[in-house]
């Protein structure tokens, strides 16, 4: 006999939590996405009388990176939420249905659940030459995405794929690889940016929706706030090293053994808007500063395309900040002044359409130089 | 005849379509068909080579980090950089962690239900399933309680109706053959697997910053080491790494083992079917001497070619005769006609789809049908992977190898010919993960042994600046990735990446036929599978499985003209 779906807290429950450690979670879940603390009741409140989510999941062109580093998020309590608390009806890395039976799987959640189910998208779709660079099951993904997402209730594009084309998005992007966001209209769309982006922050944004049933609070680009609205370089545990001109001057050197800033050696966490520097990766245990690489900006768009990674950033004309960095290594004695005038400067967001302006630029006239030589 | 169609295949990386004739209840002819391409090796034209390894590292993400291994090396080897010893055991304390993580995914997460019964597991009885997980480990969790109360959960979420990820799985399919309570280990070990997998990749988080992808460096490593300051490579994070090490050897030793030696008994059928292709080929790696020293890999390198154990044939990937790709089946074309083979330092491609239109229901597999090229070695069509790896070793004397493969093989009383097999593909991914559990703590041992003998050197930077190398130069970087040989040939010219070609394991593996008409590793291994209901393709999916595919990267384009260039470094 089919019963009627366990709720959140009924499903904690079989696994053997208590009240107490369901309530535990409720809060550590409240705090995690920035609810106040008279707020909690209402989500032990969701929790207890919601059932699981239908949720299908695609694959198109991608390196499945993001399922990796989704199923990488590490309070253990979450991966529990995560498996038992959403139904994952569809997802080609992990189900144990294959080809029709799969198929059947994913259209029997779309017609049973339609306009209520969430649909989650890894990998761009390429358009180029109607769409015949990826095919699942004998349909382009170019098809399968619109068919899905016009009943979806809302739709997750996870990691730099499907929020911005990524790596096979760069020049010349011979499939015409596309983000969701270029493709679907009509249904609400929420970009989780990264190569891959940070497993707790994918499963924090499930989260979001399961406990809320509504969408986080978004920037301009799609992105949840709550991990998209820092950049690397403002919250990096090297930034003092930064303002007070202790630079990295080769990989391995007496100052990289110190650990200071890896501005030089081309990080980008001044460009790039993530929360590796505040929740770091697979559990806080580190993230690529700490581990001694600059930041490549994997979660910005184009980001293959803004110039080789050990390039630093002052190499980009009319790139206000970096220049006045530049001068900070050479010129110590005034490192601490211009340092916190450049940061003053740095946080402007009129500042960050300069860059992105300067970044555009530089890759349309790479491309036409490219172009000029064929 | 009936022509079964299973597309996707899942529980692999990528999207991959398997068609299959089917006569008398056994498959009698197949094809393998790459259907997504992204066109990496366009992308990757015109770049500075020292990015090379972030590109091709997200090739795969499930495999994370063998491409920025291989990558690193072919500069490294066009360039003529000798790294520091330190920078090679951090490379390979990376490569042992993710071959940890890798096949115990592999097992439980993307094979085990191929053999595991969900459904039957709500059948068990604890105290039966307690009393045999006791009897083949000492792993603490194996208490009736343990067993029952995630039998009430799994009863819970079958009674649902709310199936998630085993919905519409094959339960109850006469090729399971499991009793009740071994069904029941499994699936506690899926659980726990899950949760496993995610400690030992913190090696990586370490060494490159974070899991998947992490960061590699042309040189050497990206991490310093400095034992008196907090922000580098410590005592507390060598120690972290060493604990890491040591809970996954017992992970590995205590759960995974034990559940394979348990679960093959039953399948042993399975040591004679999907054996295919009779060749094996592996790059070999795990260098204990430096990259440029072969003969003290871990994994050596070497050809077995029919199934001849007494020979190992010896493999050179900068020689032109012996790598080459075909695409007579796959939808490229060559500017010298459809059937020649090239070497990738000299490979040529064309996007030509001419394929069906979609939605389609059948590939036209008379001609192409594939985004694979089709890789031979001297001509030969090669089985890459853990067999392969397996064989050459045991081929090459190697006695750690040997005496694992015999021990194993002497309790499940099977000759050595079982190895050739399904079974023994998913035995020998088992096997090797042994031994590298073992290699793991004595690349951490030296490392630091090195330390404290004063030797911190991460990096060599004598070859970084552009202006140190030549006008052209080209590399290969050869390098065993979990599902088997990976090879990335480079040519740079003007400081700038002028070609770039990658031949990966699943191109060898899951590659359409080449012009001689000969078949290639799946296709090879599927024909004289038994399919009881060709509604269900469980035995499918077995034998694929068995390989691990991991199609993403097995699929790319190559620059269309080959460069002829002065300088070449072997290896």
């Amino acid at each position: 006999m089919v019963q009627k779906p366990l709720t959140i807290y009924e499903n904690m429950q079989m696994q053997g939590y208590s009240r107490r450690d369901f309530l535990k979670f409720a809060s550590w879940l409240a705090a995690f996405i920035g609810v106040e603390a008279s707020g909690l009741g209402s989500i032990v409140k969701a929790m207890e009388t919601k059932s699981r989510l239908p949720v299908v999941w695609f694959h198109f062109q991608e390196c499945t990176c993001c399922s990796e580093s989704f199923i990488r998020s590490s309070h253990p309590i979450v991966s529990d939420i995560i498996l038992d608390k959403i139904s994952l009806d569809y997802t080609e890395t992990l189900q144990a249905a294959a080809g029709h039976q799969a198929e059947a799987a994913l259209h029997e959640t779309m017609d049973k659940h339609k306009g209520e189910y969430l649909m989650l998208v890894e990998g761009s779709v390429p358009t180029e030459e109607d769409g015949i660079y990826c095919c699942i099951g004998g349909r382009t993904a170019l098809d399968i995405v619109k068919q899905a997402a016009a009943d979806a209730k809302a739709i997750v594009a996870w990691g730099s794929c499907a929020s911005n084309g990524c790596i096979q998005a760069a020049n010349p992007n011979p499939t015409g690889a596309t983000p969701i966001h270029k493709i679907v209209s009509g249904t609400p769309i929420i970009n989780v940016p990264g190569c891959p982006p940070i497993g707790e922050v994918m499963a924090g944004t499930i989260v979001h929706l399961l406990a809320f049933d509504r969408i986080p609070q978004l920037d301009g680009l799609g992105r949840p706030k709550a991990f998209y609205s820092r950049r690397v370089h403002d919250t990096c545990y090297r930034r003092p090293n930064y303002d007070a001109g202790l630079f990295v001057e080769s990989f391995d050197d007496e100052n990289a053994k110190r650990g200071y800033c890896l501005y030089k050696m081309g990080c980008r966490g001044p460009v790039t808007y993530n929360a590796c520097g505040v929740t770091r990766w697979n559990n806080g245990v580190s993230f690529p500063i700490q581990s001694g690489h600059g930041c490549i900006g994997c979660s910005e768009a184009n980001f293959w395309d803004n110039g080789p990674f050990y390039q630093h950033l002052a190499s980009f004309p009319g790139f206000g900040i970096e220049t006045t960095a530049d001068d900070i290594g050479v010129v110590l004695g005034v490192a601490t002044a211009a340092g916190i005038a450049a940061h003053a400067v740095s946080t402007n967001i009129r500042k960050k359409k300069l860059i992105n302006d300067e970044i555009e630029k530089n890759r349309i006239a790479k491309i036409e130089k490219e172009e000029g030589g064929l | 005849m009936a022509r079964i169609v299973v597309d996707p295949i899942t529980r692999i990386e990528g999207h991959l379509r398997i068609e299959a004739e089917v006569q008398n209840g056994k498959i009698v002819n197949a094809y393998s068909s790459g259907t997504m391409v992204r066109g990496f090796e366009l992308i990757l034209k015109g770049r500075d080579p020292r990015d090379a390894w972030a590109f091709t590292e997200r090739a795969c993400g499930v495999c994370t980090t063998v491409h920025a291994l291989a990558s690193v090396r072919a500069v490294e080897n066009a360039l003529g950089i000798i790294i520091p010893p330190n920078a090679e055991l951090v490379r390979n304390l990376m490569f042992c962690a993710q071959y940890m993580q890798d096949h115990v995914v592999h097992f439980y997460h993307l094979h085990a239900l191929d053999w595991v019964d969900v459904v039957s597991a709500l059948k068990a009885d604890p105290n039966e399933t307690s009393r045999i997980a006791q009897s083949i480990s000492s792993w603490p969790k194996s208490s009736p309680k343990y067993f029952s109360d995630l039998q009430k959960r799994l009863t819970a979420f079958v009674n649902s109706g709310q199936l998630g990820i085993f919905a519409n799985g094959y339960w109850g399919h006469p090729a399971y053959k499991l009793p009740p309570e071994i069904n029941l280990i499994g699936v506690a070990h899926y659980l726990e697997a899950l949760e496993w997998q995610k400690e030992i990749v913190k090696v990586h988080t370490i060494f490159g910053g974070k899991n998947p992808h992490p960061n590699y460096l042309v040189g050497g490593a990206p991490c310093s080491v400095n034992i008196d300051e907090a922000n580098a490579i410590n005592s507390e994070r060598l120690a972290m790494v060493g604990q890491l090490l040591k809970d996954a050897k017992e992970f590995i030793n205590q759960v995974y083992i034990p559940d394979l030696l348990a679960v093959a008994p039953y399948y042993l059928d399975w040591a004679g079917i999907g054996g295919g292709l009779p060749n094996y080929l592996a790059y070999g790696d795990l260098p204990t001497n430096g990259y440029a020293d072969v003969a003290k890999f871990k994994f050596p390198r070497g050809a077995i070619l029919n199934r001849n154990l007494n020979e190992v044939l010896e493999v050179d990937g900068s020689d032109a005769e012996q790598v080459q790709e075909f695409i007579s089946h796959s939808w490229y074309e060559y500017s010298d006609g459809n059937d020649v083979g090239k070497h990738p330092w000299v490979g040529e491609t064309k996007l030509n789809y001419t394929g069906p239109k979609p939605p389609y229901e059948y590939l036209n597999v008379e001609e192409k049908y594939s985004w694979l090229k089709t890789p031979r070695w001297k001509g030969n069509p090669m089985e890459v992977g853990p067999l392969a790896r397996m064989l050459v070793a045991y081929a090459s004397g190697r006695k750690d190898v040997q005496e694992l493969v015999n021990s194993v093989l002497g309790k499940l009383g099977a000759p050595v010919t079982a190895l050739f097999s399904t079974l023994g593909r998913t035995a020998a991914r088992g096997l090797e993960t042994i031994l590298i559990a073992d290699w793991g703590l004595e690349f951490y041992d030296q490392l630091l042994a090195n330390i404290k003998n004063g030797d911190t050197r991460m990096f060599n930077k004598d070859k970084w600046e552009p202006d140190t190398w030549p006008g052209e130069a080209k590399g290969v970087g050869l390098s065993e990735a979990p599902r088997g040989a990976l090879a990335h040939w480079i040519v740079i010219k003007d400081k700038l990446i002028d070609n770039y070609q990658l031949v990966v394991p699943s191109t060898w593996n899951a590659s359409p036929r080449d012009p001689k008409g000969q078949l290639s590793a799946y296709e090879s291994a599927l024909i004289g599978t038994p399919v009881a209901n060709s509604e269900q393709p469980l035995e499918i999916l077995r034998t694929i499985h068995s390989f691990d595919p991991c199609l993403a990267c097995a699929v790319h384009l190559y620059d269309e003209k080959g460069t002829y260039v002065h300088q070449i470094q072997t290896f």
